[in-house]
C-alpha cells in the first residue's frame, strides 16, 4: 500500500473517531441549520430564500472546526520531520491530508445537507443545487484551508488566527456555492455559478498543497 | 534587481532616506493643501449634488488600500525569491497604514452612499470588495504578530499576502458577479468630468505620498528597533 | 471656495472629520514611534 494511501487511511481513521472531527464537524453543521431558523422567525418563504447562503457558510464553518489540528498532532509528536524525510515529498502529503479531511469532514456534510435543507423548505431542485455545490465546493475549503493550518502550524492559539485568515480566501465558494442555490430558487440555471465555484476548487486543489508544503517546510526547519 | 540592493542595506537606505523624506513630506502637504482648495471650489455635480466632494476623500483612499497591498505583495516576493534583507520589515510596516485606508475608504464609501441610495451599506461591489481587503489585511497583521519567531514570520506572511494577491482578482470577481445577481449600484460609474478630475487627481497623489511618508518613517523606526534590540542582546 | 454643503453636509463633514482624524492620528503615531525608537536606541548607545 502506498505511503500516501496509508497516511490518508490513518488521517481518516483519527478523524473518524468519537470525538473526533467528523461527529464535531456534522453536529455543528446541524446546531447552524437549527439555531438559524429559531434566530430568523419560521417564515417559511424567508428560510428557503436564505437556505444557500446559511447551509454554505454553515459547512464552511464547520469545515474549519478541525482544520488547526490538520498538521498539528504530526508536528507536535515528530511525526512531520519524519515525513518530511520519507520518499512522498510534503507536497503530496499535503495533498493527502486535504483529501483525508475533505472524505472525514467536507463530504460528510455534503452528505447531511439536504436533511437540513428540509428545515429550510428548500425545493427539490434547488436542494440537489445545494447538494452539488457544496460536493464541489467543500474540496476548496479544505485546500485552503490546509494553507491557514499550515500557517499556524506552530502557534498553541493558531485555531483563533486560521478562521481570519482563511475565510476571507474562501469567499468565493461562499459566493458561487449559495449564487447557484439561489439561481435553482429562481428557475434560472446554475450552471454558470456551478462552473466559476468547479474552477475555484479545482484551483485550489491543485495548488494548494505547494503552499501548505511551503509552510510547512518553513515551520520545520527551525 | 542590482540597483534594489545596493540600497538593501539598511545604513543606505537610513542615509537616502533621511535625505528624500522631507521633500515627499512636503510634497504631501503641498497636494493636501491644493488638492482641498480646489476640490471646495468646484461646482456641484449635476446629478450628485456637493456629495462630489465626498469622491476627493473616497477615491484616494480606495487608490492607498490597494496600492498598499501591492506594496505588501511586492516586498513579500523580494523577501521569498530573493531574500531582500529589508523587504520583511518593509512589508509589516506598510500594514497597519493600508488596513487602516481601506477602513477609511469603507467609511467615506458608506457616508457617501447614504445620500446616494438612502442606506448606509447597500453591497455595492466596490465597498464589498474592500471590505473582504480589509480582512485580509488583519489576517496579515495577526498573523506577524502571533508568530513569536521574527524569520518564521516574516516567511508566513510573506506566502500569505501572495495568496492573498492570487485570490484578490478572484475574489473582486466573484463579488462582481454577485453583485450583478442582485442588481447593485455602484458609486463610480461613468465618466468624471473634467473640473472635478484636477482635484481628484492632486488628492490621489497627495494620499499615495501620504502612504509614502508614514511608510519610510515606519521602516525607520523599525530598523532604529532592531539595532536596539541587537545592542541589548549584545549587552546580555 | 465653498462650505456650503446644503443638505449634504451630515454626510460629508463627518466624512472629512474621521479622515482628517484618522490621518493626523496615523501621522501621530508613526512620529511618536519614531521619536520613542530614537531615544531607546540613543540611551543604549551611550551605556
Amino acid at each position: 500500500m502506498s505511503v500516501f494511501t496509508t497516511l490518508l487511511l490513518r488521517d481518516m481513521r483519527l478523524a473518524g473517531r468519537s470525538g473526533g472531527s467528523a461527529v464535531l464537524a456534522l453536529s455543528f453543521f446541524a446546531l447552524v441549520a437549527t439555531l438559524v431558523p429559531l434566530g430568523v422567525g419560521a417564515n417559511l418563504n424567508l428560510l428557503s430564500r436564505v437556505a444557500g447562503g446559511v447551509l454554505w457558510v454553515g459547512a464552511v464553518l464547520a469545515a474549519l472546526l478541525s482544520l488547526d489540528r490538520l498538521f498539528q498532532g504530526d508536528f507536535e509528536d515528530g511525526s512531520l520531520d519524519v515525513i518530511a524525510l520519507s520518499p512522498l515529498t510534503l507536497e503530496l502529503t499535503a495533498l493527502a491530508k486535504i483529501c483525508a479531511h475533505w472524505l472525514s469532514t467536507g463530504l460528510p456534510l455534503t452528505l447531511l445537507s439536504p436533511l437540513l435543507a428540509l428545515l429550510f423548505n428548500l425545493p427539490g431542485t434547488a436542494t440537489g443545487v445545494l447538494f452539488i455545490s457544496l460536493l464541489i465546493g467543500t474540496p476548496a475549503v479544505s485546500a485552503i484551508g490546509a494553507i491557514g493550518a499550515s500557517l499556524t502550524l506552530s502557534l498553541k492559539r493558531g485555531g483563533l488566527i486560521l478562521p481570519l485568515i482563511i475565510l476571507p480566501l474562501l469567499s468565493p465558494s461562499v459566493i458561487f456555492g449559495a449564487g447557484a442555490v439561489s439561481a435553482a430558487l429562481d428557475g434560472l440555471s446554475p450552471g454558470s455559478a456551478l462552473g466559476l465555484l468547479a474552477a475555484f476548487a479545482t484551483a485550489s486543489v491543485l495548488l494548494s498543497p505547494f503552499a501548505a508544503a511551503a509552510c510547512v517546510r518553513l515551520n520545520l526547519s527551525s | 534587481m542590482n540597483f534594489l540592493f545596493r540600497y538593501a542595506n539598511p545604513h543606505e537606505f537610513m542615509r537616502l532616506s533621511g535625505i528624500i523624506l522631507p521633500f515627499i513630506a512636503i510634497a504631501t502637504a503641498l497636494c493636501f493643501a491644493i488638492g482641498l482648495y480646489l476640490g471646495f471650489s468646484v461646482p456641484p455635480d449635476y446629478q450628485q449634488g456637493t456629495t462630489v466632494t465626498l469622491m476627493f476623500i473616497h477615491v484616494p483612499a480606495d487608490v492607498v488600500a490597494e496600492f498598499a497591498y501591492g506594496a505588501i505583495a511586492v516586498c513579500s516576493l523580494l523577501s521569498l525569491v530573493w531574500r531582500h534583507p529589508l523587504a520583511d520589515t518593509a512589508a509589516r510596516a506598510a500594514a497597519p497604514f493600508g488596513a487602516l485606508f481601506t477602513a477609511l475608504a469603507i467609511i467615506t464609501g458608506a457616508l457617501w452612499g447614504k445620500p446616494m441610495w438612502g442606506t448606509y451599506w447597500v453591497w455595492d461591489a466596490r465597498l464589498t470588495s474592500f471590505l473582504l481587503l480589509l480582512f485580509l489585511y488583519l489576517g496579515y497583521m495577526a498573523l506577524w504578530n502571533a508568530i513569536e519567531d521574527e524569520t518564521r514570520a516574516a516567511r508566513a506572511c510573506a506566502i500569505l499576502a501572495l495568496i492573498g494577491l492570487a485570490d484578490i482578482p478572484i475574489i473582486k470577481f466573484s463579488v462582481d458577479w454577485w453583485n450583478t445577481l442582485h442588481q447593485g449600484e455602484s458609486i463610480m460609474s461613468g465618466k468624471i468630468a473634467p473640473v472635478y478630475l484636477v482635484p481628484l487627481l492632486i488628492m490621489m497623489l497627495g494620499y499615495v505620498l501620504l502612504f509614502a511618508t508614514l511608510w519610510m518613517v515606519r521602516i525607520r523606526t523599525a530598523i532604529l528597533e532592531r539595532r536596539a534590540r541587537n545592542l541589548m542582546r549584545e549587552a546580555v | 471656495m465653498h462650505f456650503d454643503m446644503g443638505a449634504y453636509g451630515v454626510y460629508i463633514w463627518p466624512a472629512y472629520g474621521i479622515s482628517a482624524l484618522a490621518i493626523l492620528g496615523a501621522i501621530g503615531w508613526t512620529w511618536a514611534g519614531w521619536r520613542r525608537s530614537k531615544a531607546k536606541l540613543a540611551a543604549l548607545e551611550r551605556k
